[in-house]
């Protein structure tokens, strides 16, 4: 690991990918993303990449299947307008069973929406990155530090399960700057990619990339092969992290930056005697299902907190499953809730202070 | 060491999320949990810039600093808008060149110093941001001069070494400053 600098978040995702193996970076500018792709365009240049500002979002995404497709480690990064636009190119990308990294850096919406950090877009994330049957793996990370580690992690699922993968940060993260140290690019091995557009030279049969199926047989199969990889990822990757939990009756579930105010939130109910504790998902898709089942048993309610009108909080719902109360904190259109407003949450719902 | 939550704000173009950044290197030099988060927003030179700083010895939450423990201001929006925030106990560093006012505040220590002023009068036009820095340093001993040495050098960029000297003659007389 390197020396520890201070980064904003944005311009440490772009090191990281570029320490994680990626040489080629398409995307079109946009508040508050905009560091990482002028990281990029700076540091592509020097070692030999390849950062391409794209007419449009539509145009870099597909430009990131091109290169997915020949096996390369792939970027693109947009906040949330513009991932809206990627998401047809997204759908071909899973249709096509290509990895690839997406970085989200989120704001307020819907629409143009405003610039200022947002969660908003959970749903879109982990339901609906594009139309038909498929799913991308999302990471949530809540630390710069994290930020970076997430992108290593986050290509070798990619390739290891053959599908996309997000990383959801979001505007705070973003701008903000923490220490961090990446890992030596040497520790990188991308894997072997037999299936990859790269020339058959007459020496092994010829590699198609395609998503198009017009027998129904064979697209049922096609996707009942790739939801197969999916309960494989479900089972093995869900990611989480806890906080305070082992006595706790009381469970907030956040994720990203409203994790951190809601781990400030867990520390102020703590010093009025109600015992909260935090699960906070890394993984937002595979959903670690199996941890808030397990803590469903000491629980006396969950509380969601989120930078949206609250999105995570049905997935808590439909894993808690009416055992016992899942309420919802937020604030939304880049509002940040404060810990003070979290912590009173949670004491309304354990009925006052200790 | 205590931990500590920082408020700067000032015109954009006075230097302000720099200085917040040197705030934070001096937390990477001492080993402890740093944060830096600046607002932004349609945003130009002239116009309103803060960011917020923590120093923690454990993992820091929300970076978002509502109830900071010392403000450095630097304009009159700036100190309107922040003034009201100071934790009771905590510290207002004021650039008193370009704020009139004087708080009615018993239960804050404010620090009025002329750093624009100063910076004028010393040759430095450009750096009354880090007498204000040294106004911060005086007022609070949040760190040592030798961590704050250490910060601006990792601060000022390596094509321009001779800024390190002007840097550190700005903060020294914002700590020798007396009203």
């Amino acid at each position: 690991m390197t020396d520890r600098v201070l980064m904003k978040g944005n311009e440490a995702l772009a090191e990281a990918a570029i320490r994680a193996g990626c040489r080629h970076f398409f995307g079109y500018p946009i508040t508050p993303q905009t560091e990482l792709a002028a990281y990029m365009s700076k540091k592509m240049p020097k070692i030999g990449g390849t950062y391409l500002q794209a007419e449009s979002e539509v145009a870099a995404i597909n430009m990131v299947l091109g290169a997915a497709s020949a096996g390369a480690r792939v970027l693109t990064s947009s906040s949330s307008p513009g991932i809206s636009l990627k998401t047809e190119g997204i759908s071909y990308i899973a249709g096509s069973d290509l990895p690839c990294l997406i970085i989200n850096v989120s704001r307020g919406g819907p629409g143009l929406g405003g610039i200022q950090p947002s969660q908003s877009d959970y749903w879109q994330a982990t339901r609906a990155l594009g139309h038909g049957d498929f799913f991308v793996l999302v990471f949530a990370p809540s630390t710069v530090q994290e930020l970076v580690n997430m992108v290593f992690t986050a290509y070798d699922l990619a390739e290891k399960y053959r599908m996309p993968a997000m990383i959801l940060s979001d505007g705070l993260l973003g701008q903000m700057m923490e220490p961090v140290s990446f890992p030596e690019a040497s520790e990188v091995k991308p894997s072997e990619k037999p299936w990859a557009l790269t020339g058959h030279q007459n020496k092994r049969p010829h590699n198609i990339v395609n998503s198009l199926y017009l027998k129904p047989e064979e697209l049922e199969a096609k996707v009942l092969e790739r939801f197969e990889r999916y309960r494989q990822a479900e089972a093995a990757e869900q990611r989480y992290d806890e906080y305070c939990c082992d006595d706790a009756e009381y469970f907030i579930t956040a994720f990203g930056a409203s994790s951190r105010i809601a781990k400030s939130a867990v520390d102020l109910a703590r010093a009025e005697g109600i015992k909260a504790g935090l699960i906070r998902p890394i993984t937002l898709w595979p959903f670690p299902k199996d941890i808030i089942d397990r803590r469903t048993a000491q629980a006396k309610g969950f509380l969601s907190v989120e930078m949206s009108m609250g999105q995570m909080v049905d997935d808590v719902r439909l894993v808690v499953n009416g055992r016992v109360p899942v309420e919802f904190y937020g604030r939304t259109g880049g509002m940040v809730p404060t810990p003070q407003d979290v912590a009173a949450k949670l004491k309304e719902m354990a009925g006052g202070a200790k | 060491m205590k931990n500590w939550n920082f408020v700067f704000a000032g015109f954009g173009g006075q230097g302000i999320l720099f200085t917040g950044k040197v705030v934070a290197y001096t937390g990477l030099v001492d080993n402890r949990e740093v944060s830096w988060l600046p607002s932004y927003g349609p945003e130009m030179r002239g116009g309103t810039a803060n960011c917020s700083v923590c120093l923690s010895d454990t993992p820091i939450g929300s970076p978002l600093v509502l109830q900071p423990d010392a403000i450095v201001v630097m304009n009159k929006p700036s100190y309107d808008k922040f003034i009201g925030t100071v934790q009771p106990g905590g510290v207002a560093v004021i650039d008193s060149s370009l704020v009139e006012d004087r708080t009615d505040r018993q239960d804050i220590t404010a620090v009025y110093t002329p750093a624009t002023k100063l910076a004028q009068e010393n040759g430095i036009p450009k750096l009354a941001n880090l007498i204000m820095l040294g106004g911060l340093l005086k007022a609070t001993g949040f760190t040592s001069m030798e961590s704050v040495t250490a910060a601006v050098e990792k601060c000022v960029p390596p094509s321009k070494p001779e800024l390190v000297a002007l840097n550190m003659k700005a903060i020294a007389l914002g700590e020798s400053y007396v009203e």
